[in-house]
Formats: C-alpha cells, sequence, structure tokens
C-alpha cells in the first residue's frame, strides 16, 4: 500500500509511434511513490514500449513523462534515476557478478570501497552473497536474474523497471522469487513498475494493476478491483476466466444495471461504467455458478463434458437457449457432479455478476 | 539405408577428383619448401638437408636487401592494419549501431569497393593520382595505398563479431549511468575484442602479402618483401629465393591461422549471448 | 498538464543515433579521397596526352583510345583501320578467363559438391584443407608453380626419370602455363560458394525425388542444380573478375608472347617507354567490363528473387 500519495511517476497522454505503426495511443498513468505498480496485458500491447519510453531507450512521439514532477523526456537513459532489470537480464558477460553489481555505482562517481560494501549489501538482500565472484556464464537462470536485480537495485534508484523478468524461470521458482521481489519491494521502499502477461503474477504481486491492451489503458486498479468489477469485456476476460452472456441492457443508473436472462428471468446487478442501453454481455465467473437443485433456477442446460483439473472441475454446460456456460466445482467427494447429458439448473447471486458492453 | 546408386550424395570419382584437387593445390608448395633445404646450389639438383639457404638469406650477398624488405614490409603491415582497425571499427560502429543516417548506403559501397576494383586498375589509379598531387611516390604512397585495401578486410570480422552482440548490454550500461561513450569503451570494445584482434591480423596479413599495388607505387627506392622477390625471380630463381618464399608462406599461414583461432577463443571466453532457464 | 507539441515517428532508437556521420568519415575520406578521386583522375588522364618518359602533358586528346582501337598506319597519316593488336590483347584475356573459369568450374564443382556432402567434422576439416593453399601469398604461389614446371623444373625431372618422355615438356611460356597459373591462382574462390550452396540444400529433397523413380542424373539437372545454381554463378564471377585483370600469372607463367591486359597496363607505366594515357584508357576499358559483368551478376540476383 502506498504511503503516500505523491505520484513517483506521471504518464500523460503518451503516444508513441514506431514508422506507420502506433504502439502506445494516449495513456494516461499515476503511478504512486513506494508502490507495486504491474504493467499487464498480452503481447504486443505495449507495455513493453512504455516501460522502454520510462526507461528512456525510446523517445515519445507525443505526450510527456515526468518522475517526481520533472519532466524527463529530453534526459538520456544514463541521466534519469531509473534502473532497468531486463527481460534476458544482459549481465555483462566479460565481468563477474561483482563487477556487475558496481557497475553503476562507479558510474556515479563512488569510491570503489564504499562501492564494494554496497555490493555485499544488495548480494546478501538477493542471497547471493557466495557468488560474488563467479562470471556470468557459470549462473543458472535463476541466479542471473538475482545478480540483474542485485545491480539494478545497487544505485538505489527512485524507481525500478521489471520487464518480465520471471518470464524464462520455471513454476516452482517463479513463485518462490516473486515472493521474493514482493519482500524486497517493501523493504526497499523503491517504487516497481513491473511488466508481466501473465496475470496470476499481477494479481498475487501488485498494489495496482493496469491492464493494457491495442496501446490502451483498458482499466487500472487493484487486484480485486480488476477482478471483480472488469470495466469492459477484454478486462473481464483477460483476467481469470469468465462466462460472457448475451443479454439486453437496460434501467442503467448509479453503477446499477437491469437484464432479462435467456431463461426469462430478469435481475439487477453491477454495471461498468461505460455501459450503455442496448445489447451487450453478461459475466459471471465460473466459481460463482451453483449446480442447482431446484426447478426455479436462473438458468437451465444440459452438462455437456467435464475437465479434470487436479484441484478443481470445470462443468460445461449448453443452456437450453444455446450458448456454453462454464461452472467450476471444488474437487470435492461431497459434491454431486451432474452427469454428461443430464440436465441441470445454474444459479447465481447477481451481485458477483457485472454488465458489460465492448 | 539409402541404395549407393541412388544416393545422390555419392557420385564416383568426385573423391578421387578432390583429393587430385587438393594435390595439385598443396604440390608446388611442399616442393619449394622441400627444395629450400636443398644444400645444392643448382635447384634442380637434390643434393642433402641443409638449411644453407636459410643462412644466405641472413648473411649472405643478398641479405641487406632482403632485411630492407622485410622491415619496410613488417613495418607498412603493422601501421596499415592499425589504422585500417581503427577505421574499421568505427565505420562498423556507424553502421551496426547508429541508425539512420544520410549516406549510408553509400558508405557500404564505400567499404566494399576496394575488393570490387580491380587491382591493377586500383594500382594505376592509385599512381596516377599521386603523380598528379606532385606527391613522391615512396614508403609513405605505399603505406596510403595499403590503408585503403586493408579497411574492408578489417571490417569484415569486425563487423560480424559486433552484429552477434546485442545492443541491449550497451543499454543496460547507460540504464546503469554510463555514457554512451563509456558504454562503448567499457562494454562493447571489450566484447569486440576477439573481432577486432581477428581483424587487424587479416589486415596485417594482406598487407605484408601485397603486390601489384604495392610495385606501382613504390616508386625506385623502395623495396617490400614480395617486391623484392618478385625482382630477383625476374633473373631467374636461385635457391634463396625458395628460402624466403618458405618463410613467407609459414608466416601467411600462421597468421591467417592465428586469426581465426583468435576470433573463436573470443567467442569461447566471452559469450555473447547469455543463457537462459536453468 | 505539460504537453510537449512534438510529434515524431521515428522507428527504434539505436545507441549511437546520430553519431554515425562523424563515425563513418574517416572512411569517407580514406576511401573517397584515396582511391574514388584516384579512378576519376584515372579516367581524366585517358583523355590527356602523353609525355615521353613517362607521366603525362594536360592536353586533351581522345589519342590514348584512338590508338588502342585504330590503327593510322606507321606515321599516322593513314585512313584509320582496326587495330587488333589491344583489341586482340582484350579478346586472348577474356578468353583465358573465360577458360580459367570453366577449368574451376569443371574441377571445382565436383570438389566443392565431395566437401558439403562430407558428414560433421570431416567436413570442416576437408574445408580448411581446400582454404589454407589460399591463405599463402599470391606471388609465391605463383612462383612454386614457375619452379615446378620449369624445362629443368621437379615436374619434368620426375617424368623424365620414370620415362614418360624422352625430352622435358615444355610448359612453361605457354597458354596452359597461364591457365594453370589462373586456376591455381582463383580455385577456392570457385568451390567456397558452391560448397555453400549445396550445404543449404535440403537432401531430403533429393530423396524425394529418388523415390519418384528419378535416376541420378536426373535428380541432379533438374532438382538441385536449379538450387545451386546462384552458388555457381557466384563462383563463376568470383574466378573471373580476378582473371581478367591478372598480372603474376601471365607475367611469371606466360612470359612476352602471352599478353594479357594486366600485363600491358604494366608496360606502360615502366619507365621510358611508357605511355600513361594509354595505360590509363586500357585500364578504364578493363574497369568497364568488370563494371558490366558485376552489373549483369546483380540484376541476375534480384531476378532471382522473384
Amino acid at each position: 500500500m502506498s504511503k503516500d500519495n505523491e505520484i513517483a511517476v506521471d504518464i500523460q497522454n503518451v503516444t508513441k509511434m514506431f514508422g506507420g505503426f502506433t504502439a502506445l495511443k494516449g495513456v494516461s498513468l499515476d503511478i504512486r511513490d513506494n508502490e507495486f505498480f504491474t504493467l499487464l496485458g498480452p503481447s504486443g500491447c505495449g507495455k513493453t514500449t512504455l516501460l522502454r519510453l520510462i526507461a528512456g531507450f525510446e523517445e515519445i512521439s507525443n505526450g510527456a513523462i515526468l518522475l517526481y514532477g520533472q519532466n524527463i523526456a529530453d534526459l538520456l537513459p544514463n541521466n534519469r534515476p531509473v534502473n532497468t532489470v531486463f527481460q534476458q537480464y544482459a549481465l555483462f558477460p566479460h565481468m563477474n557478478v561483482t563487477d556487475n553489481v558496481m557497475f553503476g555505482l562507479l558510474r556515479l562517481g563512488q569510491e570503489k570501497s564504499k562501492a564494494i560494501n554496497r555490493v555485499n549489501e544488495v548480494l546478501e538482500l538477493v542471497r547471493l552473497s557466495d557468488f560474488a565472484d563467479r562470471m556470468p556464464s557459470q549462473l543458472s537462470g535463476g541466479q542471473q536474474q538475482r545478480v540483474a536485480l542485485a545491480r539494478a537495485l545497487a544505485p538505489s534508484p527512485k524507481v525500478l523497471l521489471l520487464d518480465e523478468p520471471l518470464s524464462a524461470l520455471d513454476l516452482k521458482l517463479r513463485q518462490a522469487v516473486r515472493l521474493e521481489l514482493q519482500q524486497i519491494q517493501v523493504q526497499t521502499g523503491i517504487t516497481f513498475i513491473f511488466v508481466t502477461h501473465d496475470q496470476e503474477e499481477a494479481l498475487t504481486m501488485s498494489n495496482r494493476i493496469a491492464v493494457l491492451e491495442g496501446g490502451r489503458v483498458q482499466q487500472v486498479g487493484s487486484a480485486r478491483e480488476i477482478y471483480e468489477a472488469p470495466e469492459n469485456k477484454f478486462v473481464a476476460d483477460f483476467i481469470g476466466e469468465t462466462n460472457l452472456i448475451d443479454v439486453n441492457v437496460s434501467n442503467l443508473e448509479a453503477g446499477k444495471g437491469s437484464c432479462i436472462l435467456p431463461g426469462g428471468e430478469k435481475i439487477t446487478c453491477s454495471a461498468a461504467r461505460g455501459a450503455r442501453s442496448g445489447p451487450g454481455h453478461l459475466s459471471v465467473r465460473p466459481e460463482r455458478i451453483k449446480i442447482s437443485a431446484s426447478s426455479k433456477s436462473l438458468l437451465k442446460g444440459t452438462a455437456v463434458r467435464h475437465i479434470y483439473l487436479g484441484t478443481d472441475l470445470h462443468i460445461e454446460v449448453k443452456l437450453n437457449t444455446g450458448g456454453n456456460v462454464t461452472v467450476r466445482m471444488q474437487n470435492s467427494t461431497q459434491i454431486q457432479i451432474p452427469d454428461v447429458g443430464q440436465s441441470v439448473g445454474l444459479d447465481f447471486d447477481p451481485s458477483s455478476a457485472r454488465l458489460l458492453v465492448d | 539405408m539409402a541404395i549407393k546408386s541412388l544416393d545422390i550424395r555419392h557420385f564416383t570419382g568426385f573423391q578421387p577428383l578432390t583429393l587430385l584437387c587438393l594435390f595439385l593445390l598443396y604440390a608446388p608448395l611442399i616442393i619449394v619448401m622441400i627444395y629450400s633445404f636443398n644444400d645444392s646450389n643448382s635447384i634442380t639438383r637434390w643434393d642433402t638437408v641443409s638449411l644453407r639457404w636459410y643462412y644466405d638469406l641472413f648473411y649472405g650477398v643478398d641479405a641487406p636487401k632482403f632485411k630492407a624488405a622485410a622491415i619496410n614490409s613488417v613495418s607498412i603491415a603493422i601501421m596499415a592494419a592499425i589504422s585500417a582497425t581503427i577505421i574499421a571499427t568505427m565505420a562498423a560502429t556507424a553502421m551496426l549501431r547508429a541508425g539512420r543516417f544520410r549516406g549510408k548506403s553509400v558508405s557500404f559501397a564505400l567499404i566494399n569497393l576496394p575488393l570490387m576494383v580491380p587491382e591493377i586498375v586500383t594500382a594505376v589509379a592509385t599512381l596516377i593520382f599521386f603523380s598528379a598531387i606532385g606527391f613522391t611516390t615512396g614508403y609513405l604512397t605505399i603505406l596510403i595505398a595499403h590503408i585503403v585495401f586493408c579497411i574492408p578486410f578489417a571490417y569484415l570480422p569486425i563487423a560480424a563479431r559486433m552484429q552477434g552482440i546485442e545492443e541491449v548490454y550497451e543499454q543496460a550500461a547507460q540504464d546503469l549511468y554510463a555514457t554512451r561513450f563509456q558504454a562503448f569503451r567499457l562494454i562493447l570494445l571489450p566484447l569486440m575484442a576477439p573481432g577486432i584482434m581477428s581483424g587487424f591480423l587479416l589486415a596485417f596479413i594482406i598487407s605484408l602479402d601485397d603486390f601489384i599495388i604495392t610495385n606501382f607505387v613504390k616508386g625506385a627506392g623502395v623495396e617490400t618483401l614480395p617486391t623484392v622477390i618478385f625482382g630477383a625471380v625476374k633473373q631467374g630463381i636461385k635457391p634463396n629465393i625458395m628460402a624466403i618464399s618458405t618463410l613467407l608462406l609459414v608466416v601467411s599461414v600462421g597468421f591467417v591461422a592465428l586469426s581465426y583461432f583468435v576470433g573463436r577463443i573470443g567467442e569461447k571466453a566471452n559469450p555473447t549471448t547469455t543463457k537462459k532457464g536453468e | 498538464m505539460a504537453n510537449l507539441p512534438k510529434t515524431t515517428t521515428k522507428g527504434s532508437a539505436r545507441t549511437y543515433d546520430g553519431f554515425g556521420i562523424p563515425l563513418i568519415i574517416p572512411t569517407w575520406i580514406i576511401i573517397g579521397f584515396f582511391l574514388v578521386i584516384p579512378v576519376a583522375m584515372m579516367l581524366v588522364y585517358s583523355f590527356l596526352t602523353k609525355e615521353f618518359r613517362g607521366g603525362v602533358i594536360w592536353e586533351f586528346s581522345i589519342g590514348a583510345y584512338d590508338q588502342f582501337f585504330f590503327y593510322r598506319g606507321l606515321f599516322g597519316d593513314s585512313p584509320p583501320t582496326i587495330e587488333w593488336t589491344y583489341i586482340g590483347i582484350f579478346w586472348r584475356s577474356i578468353w583465358q578467363a573465360g577458360l580459367a573459369t570453366f577449368f574451376c568450374l569443371l574441377i571445382g564443382f565436383p570438389t566443392a559438391w565431395f566437401i558439403a556432402t562430407r558428414t560433421g567434422r570431416n567436413k570442416t576439416i576437408w574445408l580448411f584443407l581446400i582454404t589454407i593453399p589460399y591463405w599463402v601469398n599470391l606471388l609465391i604461389r605463383t612462383i612454386s608453380m614457375k619452379f615446378l614446371i620449369r624445362d629443368n623444373g621437379p615436374l619434368n625431372e620426375f617424368f623424365l626419370s620414370i620415362g614418360i618422355i624422352s625430352e622435358p615438356l615444355h610448359i612453361i611460356n605457354t597458354n596452359f602455363a597461364v591457365q594453370l597459373g589462373l586456376f591455381y591462382s582463383y580455385l577456392p574462390f570457385m568451390v567456397l560458394p558452391i560448397y555453400a550452396a549445396v550445404e543449404r540444400y535440403n537432401f531430403a529433397l533429393s530423396e524425394a525425388a529418388a523415390d519418384l523413380y528419378a535416376s541420378r542424373t536426373v535428380t541432379l539437372t533438374k532438382v538441385i542444380l536449379p538450387t545451386v545454381k546462384p552458388g555457381i554463378i557466384a563462383g563463376c564471377i568470383l574466378v573471373f573478375v580476378p582473371s581478367l585483370g591478372a598480372f603474376l600469372a601471365p607475367d611469371l607463367l606466360g612470359g612476352a608472347k602471352n599478353f594479357m591486359i594486366g600485363s600491358l597496363i604494366e608496360e606502360q607505366f615502366k619507365g621510358a617507354a611508357g605511355n600513361w594515357p594509354f595505360g590509363a584508357a586500357a585500364s578504364m576499358i578493363l574497369l568497364s567490363l568488370v563494371l558490366i559483368v558485376l552489373t549483369f551478376y546483380a540484376r541476375s540476383q534480384t531476378k532471382d528473387q522473384i
């Protein structure tokens, strides 16, 4: 959680074009001091481009980026108090770990003896003190990643940029490193701007998330806000899984709206800010739907498939009115699992559903 | 299992032909090397093995001539190679790391131009040029002409090596507060070192070996090893020519081999791709 | 809101953006000043008048070209007829270069094919073996060839000693010797491009052809040759062009009777007998020939891309 409301990085209506291709279209974001902020989106959405603009490796086509109130557009990367952990780590192959981590400190003019102290401090923080003399080619992927982190932390930057640093690691390692990264962020108080396409990563690590797609910000908010209250179809679908049922939206008022379900029932639930009357979607998460025994369920259909996922079971239900809905059940022996071909009723709490338009 | 008669990889007769080819390529050189150890005065009659003609090179009648020529050759080669390497490194940085600039495609043509123009044409043109501007032909004109044609040879390994180094290292350096010059000096240059060394060695040997252009622009007073050897051959092949030819032969092969292996060792010691993952 | 009004549409930024021109200037100076301008000067010189003891008089004349193409009698006042001497030399050089290219192709193609179809480390070893002789100084190579084939050289001695011939073969100072010299000088230039092309060839394709009952020759000519053609053409160019302007092989191995372009040009700049404008003109003609060949090559490359 951010301690103060000071804005660390203020991205104002930034557009970036590469020749004829527009990678970022009028992106505006406020990233707060001491925040773990994530840029989340699929490949090509512009998140890495935005990171590179903040770091200074690309020039802004239009708009401005302010770092603690100062416009940094004219500053070369080496003049910005911002450091990057690169996706490929980019450890200098001809220097050992200590020299790699010390690099930034020496360029800033620090005395070598003081620099070495700081290097040892940071290596301890990432738990690599024993590897100080190794060459990068002698390190495993996970170790290289930690050296890259240490190298970027050593100069005590105000903002740390991380470009998909965990994508090359295997699952178990990734989960362990996620926790470590969070702890380091809290411990050092540095503002982290983290780029990833993995939504689980984003949800577990971040204070706030900005979802990007097609060069635009789709939504900004905490993990809970984005998951529970997606603002459009893309966000609802990209984060976790959801069922999108075509409905007609009406009675929009104060963040709520009504619609008529395919089965005929009318419900009122929350509505996205951009919702308008007319054709739209009802978003219901699979885990919010229950198989109902009663005959007065909101939706009716036939179970057509089981998907076994170990911890969960997904049941695909074909609605009587057409279209499929996925229901998520915990894999527990106490629950009655409908057989394939069996008629089922589906119920959900309307307050957990959401009306969206695009 | 490929039926031999249908196996397109095996044409009978290709192997013997290849062996013949290799024989044709090596035979003259090996014979020269053998005869350089011939003790006899005549180059055709085989006597006993001796180092007599090598001794003659260093202490005989022609020795001062060869020595002066060797000094010229080596000193010109060193200076030409150094100059060409520096210029080629700057050129490679411009072509591969400096984005677009006016005249970039022309620059590429320029770098390769010495390779396209027939040597004799280059020789004539250079001689005419120096004569036209009234520059006396001699040591300096040889040096300048050598720098020109050494540039593309130095450029090739340097550019190849630079291309293999991803720009992300220099970006990381800048991210860590290095100026662009510091990024060049501390990151790019060390990583490129094998390529630069390779280019230097290649340029050195190209300069050392050159005959046609050197012959044209050297004027009367200066000789290099190839020109002095040529002059001597014109008067008839003597055994000490065999000796110096063998020496030059061994040096040439040695240097090119060195150039190649330096490049390979450098690649192994400083791999320009870092491993990722476990 | 600090909204910068500028809008740029550059491509991705490079590290040393903006430093391109300062870095490339030394190259421009050295090669521009000491190669491009000299060639231009050579063009100019070919239109000047010759000075008696070499060098030129700065007086415009097309005498050099005229001398090359036309014969105007002993005193220079007869009506012009075609001067075949120099054209003949050029023609003979083209012929020699072409023959050399042909022989290089004849022997080089199977060699390249053989090496490219070896497996693993053997391939590298064969390749090394083929290229090492090339690393030797061209002058030394030519001298060693001269030494070998002389009338009383080792080759003749060997043939005499085993009784194949009763008199030494007169190889030196013949067309054949020059051919041998050119072949020896430029063979690797034919082998390497063909090797590269064959190496890239996917032999599974030809195994498919064999599966369809094509005989080996058919597979070779109809399937493989078209794919390997670019390598063959590259090799031919790389042998033909240097052979055309070659000096060492014709001079050391061909002697006075086998004048080629290289020797003709060299003669013009040697001391008192020289004719600089004429030499410059001959060089220009050679350069034009080479440029024509290279242009044809470049165009055939781009046509093949379709």
